[in-house]
């Protein structure tokens, strides 16, 4: 389930309402400008609907509402590709920082006291300087049936 | 797996199907050397390659089965159901083995010295099953049959050579062709050149043995030219190609954006080699239906020898190609459709005899493009579908009720055999009737988007026809939009495009807010894609009314219709449909999304799943008046009715057809003569009928009057007010309650009631209809006249008008009924049908009627909706005297008059 961790990794980082997160750049297919989504009917609100990207169809996912946090102000934002299975996730961030390399020494647990949500879709934390990266468990972030029960 | 084996084990088992096949038409044509040298090298080549393989097992069985192929081939022994069965045995066990080795890749172990021991026995002709002849006897069988059936084929054969070989060869081989021995090698390039081009996929039959060589060459020479691609390299190709298409339609829509553009030339090229890359990798998909049929003969064969009977199977169009995934998919529902129409379907030999029918039972199977589609039927001359025993079943399962039962047509009861738990076989055997049936079956084939239809006559047997998509890759879809966003409707379950509004004649009417359409005479349940997807527009207030204008597309799913209402519908478009991602997969709505030439993703909403999102679905009774509705929508036709008022507020209709003249008689010259009412009208006096018996005529003012005539005499109808003449189609509920009417209507949206002219004409001359009338008529003084026609209406229409014109007329609702008729003797001078009926339509009824030796000489006059000159042609040529038009009073009358006055003549 889980990434395996060597001495020192890459992520792309992005921020969510002013915190910075960031996913494997191994996972990460592309970074996206906003783009025209085809919303999807009936589905949960946080699926921001449907994009062609390349003549691939990306299901867009609101990582805010995912996560549970106020709906951003400006409806355009940055997206991150993500592929999980077969399948393509853009994922909508409020902006997409670099591609940061960090070292394995800094990792930490998920402190408890976090929110269950943001627990949840975590896998840890990184110690930087002046700021702590959340790295996104891609996998548990997209995987709607473990979703839908702890709903 | 190691890929020689895996190589081996595909090539085996293809080898083992070509063996099933070759050796049931081997059974049927025992001298066919040409098929047992074939049958022998294919046992050949699998006993080759076990033993290159090491599989000692295998090749121990292969090797007794061989022994015997060479003893039939050597001429040594005769080909026997026996031994056939005895190779089949066989060729089960190497099936076997070859399972286990392909699961666990290696032999499985166990004992075959049984098998292998008979069929060393039957080799030695020990057993006792096959004497052997004298070999040189069955070689002049041989070359006997094949010069008799030379004669017609030399030129065909002649003109294979010419392709094949050059003309110098051709002259040794023409020189050659004088001994009887060479006609046997003449017959063999043809299977050799067919094989190939029917089945692509199947390799060429190996080469056969020195004499033809020749052939051999030209067979081998197409094997080499094919090769074997792994299904996922097909696919992956698919895909990228799909991709392709999609891309080339962004390109054209912004090509359409700029007119002038450099790179308006070569995206047209693009356009057109896309286009046939399309094609051609969709034709790397497709296969043969025969494919799927392969196996067929063996169980119809197997079926057979255990059921006792006589069943012969015949595969039309076997060559029809269709996507290999959809292939696939039907292969089991048809296996099995055979095999029910074998062992329900036809009848025990004795009972066929007693039947009077041959001892041998078909099934016949049968497909054939149509329309972008593939139509399967599988029929058989059985004994056709008990609708008692049907029914009987339904009332023991509660399926529905005896009171509901009685009241269906056959046709509907005969539609429970695809309700789940079903089987009416009384007995359950080894093949079928364990009740797992055509539920199944059906559910398989409505998964791929196909449908499935029954009709079947008791007695006469059953056809099933299937109807299933080309291909499930490309879909052409109809774009819809709802609230702003589109969204893709697969085309092959719209039905039509119905647009609504306040002021036109389609209105959306409302039980309790649930939303309803007239639609021809019957209520469609109505569909808000806006609410099923709970959309609303940005800015605008939640519309809870619906608006004054709306598009409805009418949808099908299995016999159940209803209509989805949507904000505009755009255009058909090729769609190539990509499943959704798995976190929206439940949402039932949807079958899939795709990408439209514009670049846009667009959700495609899925019938089936509408259909059962609205609590709809598979009710017995939806489906039954479905069912019973297309039946009536597609035999009845559009009349014109007058419409008017008389007595209370509910409109009344007669047919325009049957009234002369309408006219407004001035009341103060109405007189009264012999307690009825009369007026002069021109220069005669006119009785006038009111409509209600009760109705006084005023003293003064007008009224209107129908008038109906029929030559010397007029009688007048009085009515209230006359409303309109309406064109439509209509379907007449009959009820005898009230005198003078035939029954209600719905016409122009409103419940009418039908008059019967008949009744009214009575009324005014008693003898209207009397054998006196017939004096002064023309010569036919009561000729007999035999209506065929399945629509009440039309019958009830027609009657009194022919009756009026003076002839005796019966009439009868089926072609079925008509032959009864003639089986009891009775005599007509001209028979009068229509030709759209269900069951046995005209055409039929008449090439029927014509080799009937009792009605065969009567003239038939054609009735039907639309008289264009290929139906006169075909009416013709099926035996029918005159095509007239349904509505067209005076020509029927005219042709009447004149196929009378003929006879009369030649009398």
């Amino acid at each position: 389930m889980s990434d395996t961790y060597k001495e020192s990794e890459d992520f792309v980082t992005f921020y969510i309402a002013g915190q910075l997160f960031g996913v494997p750049v191994l996972r990460v297919q592309d970074i996206i400008n906003p783009q025209q989504i085809t919303p999807i009917p009936l589905a949960p609100p946080e699926i921001a609907g449907s994009l062609n990207l390349r003549g691939r169809i990306v299901t867009a996912i609101d990582v805010r509402k995912r996560l549970g946090l106020a709906p951003r102000a400006d409806k355009t934002c940055m997206s991150i590709v993500v592929e999980n299975g077969n399948d393509l996730y853009s994922l909508m961030v409020d902006s997409v920082g670099e591609v940061l390399g960090v070292d394995a020494s800094s990792f930490e647990r998920n402190p408890p006291t976090l929110d269950q949500r943001f627990r949840d879709y975590s896998i840890g934390i990184y110690r930087l300087d002046g700021k702590l990266l959340v790295i996104l468990d891609v996998n548990r972030f997209l995987d709607y049936n473990r979703g839908a029960d702890a709903a | 797996m190691d890929d020689l084996l895996s190589e081996f084990l595909t090539e085996t088992n293809e080898g083992l199907t070509t063996l099933d096949v070759e050796l049931v038409k081997l059974e049927q044509n025992p001298n066919d050397t040409e098929l047992l040298s074939n049958i022998f090298r294919l046992m050949h080549t699998i006993k080759g390659t076990c033993g290159f393989l090491g599989l000692p097992r295998l090749e121990s069985v292969a090797h007794a089965g061989e022994n015997i192929m060479n003893k039939f081939r050597d001429g040594e022994l005769v080909v026997s159901a026996v031994g056939v069965s005895l190779i089949l045995e066989c060729l089960d066990k190497i099936r076997e083995i070859l399972a286990t080795l392909e699961a666990t890749e290696k032999e499985p172990e166990g004992d075959d010295t049984d098998l292998i021991a008979r069929l060393n026995a039957h080799a030695e002709g020990t057993d006792g099953g096959g004497e052997a002849e004298a070999p040189a006897a069955a070689e002049t069988v041989v070359v006997e049959d094949a010069v008799e059936a030379d004669d017609e084929e030399e030129d065909e054969l002649e003109r294979a050579f010419r392709e094949a070989l050059g003309p110098e060869e051709l002259a040794a081989q023409a020189a050659e062709e004088e001994q009887p021995v060479a006609e046997v090698v003449a017959l063999k390039p043809e299977p050799a050149a067919k094989a190939p081009a029917a089945k692509p996929k199947k390799a060429a039959p190996p080469p056969p043995p020195p004499p033809a060589a020749p052939a051999g060459d030209a067979a081998s020479s197409v094997a080499n030219q094919s090769i074997r691609v792994s299904v996922d390299v097909l696919e992956n190709l698919m895909t990228m190609v799909s991709e392709l298409v999609l891309t080339r339609n962004q390109l054209l829509q912004i090509l359409r954006a700029h007119k002038e553009s450099d790179f308006a030339t070569p995206l047209q090229r693009l356009n057109h080699v896309v286009s046939d890359l399309q094609e051609g990798v969709m034709k790397t998909r497709m296969q043969p239906i025969g494919n799927a049929w392969a196996k067929l003969p063996r169980i119809i064969r197997d079926l057979s020898h255990e059921l006792n009977k006589k069943i012969d199977l015949v595969m039309k169009g076997a060559d029809t190609e269709l996507d290999r995934q959809v292939l696939e998919l039907i292969k089991d529902p048809l296996t099995h459709m055979v095999r029910n129409s074998a062992d329900h379907g036809l009848e025990m030999p004795d009972d066929r005899i007693a039947a009077g029918k041959p001892e041998v039972g078909q099934v016949v199977l049968n497909a054939y493009h149509e329309g972008g589609h593939i139509i399967i039927q599988i029929s058989d001359d059985g004994k056709g579908l008990n609708t008692d025993r049907i029914k009987e079943k339904c009332a023991e399962n509660g399926l529905a009720s005896e009171a509901e039962l009685d009241g269906m047509s056959d046709q509907q009861i005969q539609q429970f055999i695809f309700k789940p738990g079903f089987s009416t076989a009384a007995a359950v055997t080894a093949v079928s009737g364990r009740g797992v049936g055509m539920d199944v079956v059906r559910t398989n084939i409505e998964k791929i988007g196909g449908t499935i239809e029954l009709s079947s006559t008791e007695g006469k047997g059953t056809i099933f026809t299937i109807k299933i998509p080309l291909t499930l890759a490309i879909v052409s879809a109809l774009i819809v939009e709802c609230c702003k966003e589109r969204f893709a409707i697969p085309q092959l379950s719209v039905v039509e495009l119905v647009r609504t509004s306040n002021h036109s004649e389609h209105v959306i009417e409302h039980i309790n807010d649930t939303p309803v359409l007239r639609l021809r005479n019957r209520l469609l349940p109505l569909v808000t894609l806006r609410d099923l997807l709970k959309l609303s527009v940005e800015g605008e207030e939640k519309e809870t009314k619906l608006r004054d204008d709306n598009f409805i597309v009418v949808a099908q799913v299995g016999t159940y219709t209803f209509g989805i209402i949507v904000d505009r519908v755009f255009d058909t478009e090729e769609i190539v449909v990509k499943p959704v991602a798995p976190i929206i997969r439940n949402i039932q709505l949807f079958s899939g999304n795709t990408i439209l030439g514009d670049g846009a993703v667009v959700m495609i909403l899925d019938p089936n799943g509408i259909a059962a999102a609205t609590g709809e679905i598979a009710v017995g009774e939806t489906e039954l008046s479905g069912l019973a509705d297309r039946h009536h929508t597609a035999n009845d036709e559009k009349v014109a009715m007058l419409v008017f008022r008389s007595g209370d507020d509910a409109p009344k209709a007669v047919p325009l057809a049957l009234i002369a003249r309408l006219e407004e008689v001035d009341l103060t010259k109405v007189e009264s003569s012999g307690g009825q009412h009369v007026v002069q009208y021109r220069g005669q006096l006119m009785p006038l009928i009111p409509m209600q018996p009760d109705m006084k005529l005023a003293k003064e003012g007008r009224q209107p009057v129908l008038v109906f005539s029929d030559r010397e005499r007029s009688m007048g109808l009085v009515v209230d007010e006359i409303i309109d003449i309406v064109e439509d189609r209509m379907n007449v509920e009959l009820s005898a309650e009230k005198r003078g009417y035939i029954g209600s209507a719905i016409i122009a949206g409103k419940a009418t009631d039908v008059v019967d002219a008949g009744f009214f004409l009575t009324q005014a001359y008693p003898d209207w209809f009397g054998s006196e009338t017939g004096k002064e008529n023309f010569d036919s003084s009561r000729s007999r006249l035999l209506l065929v026609d399945d629509s009440a209406f039309f019958r009830n229409l027609l009657m009194p008008m022919l009756s009026v014109a003076g002839y005796d007329v019966k009439a009868v609702d089926s072609a079925k009924s008509a032959l009864d008729l003639c089986d009891k003797g009775e005599v007509f001078d001209v028979i009068i049908s229509d030709i759209e009926m269900p069951g046995m339509n005209g055409f039929e009824f008449a090439e029927a009627v014509r080799e009937n030796s009792k009605w065969s000489r009567i003239p038939m006059v054609a009735l039907s909706a639309f008289a264009s000159n290929s139906d006169l042609a075909r009416g013709r040529a099926a035996g029918f005297k005159d095509y007239v038009s349904k509505t067209d009073r005076e020509a029927l009358l005219m042709t009447l008059q004149d196929t009378i006055a003929e006879i009369k003549g030649a009398a």
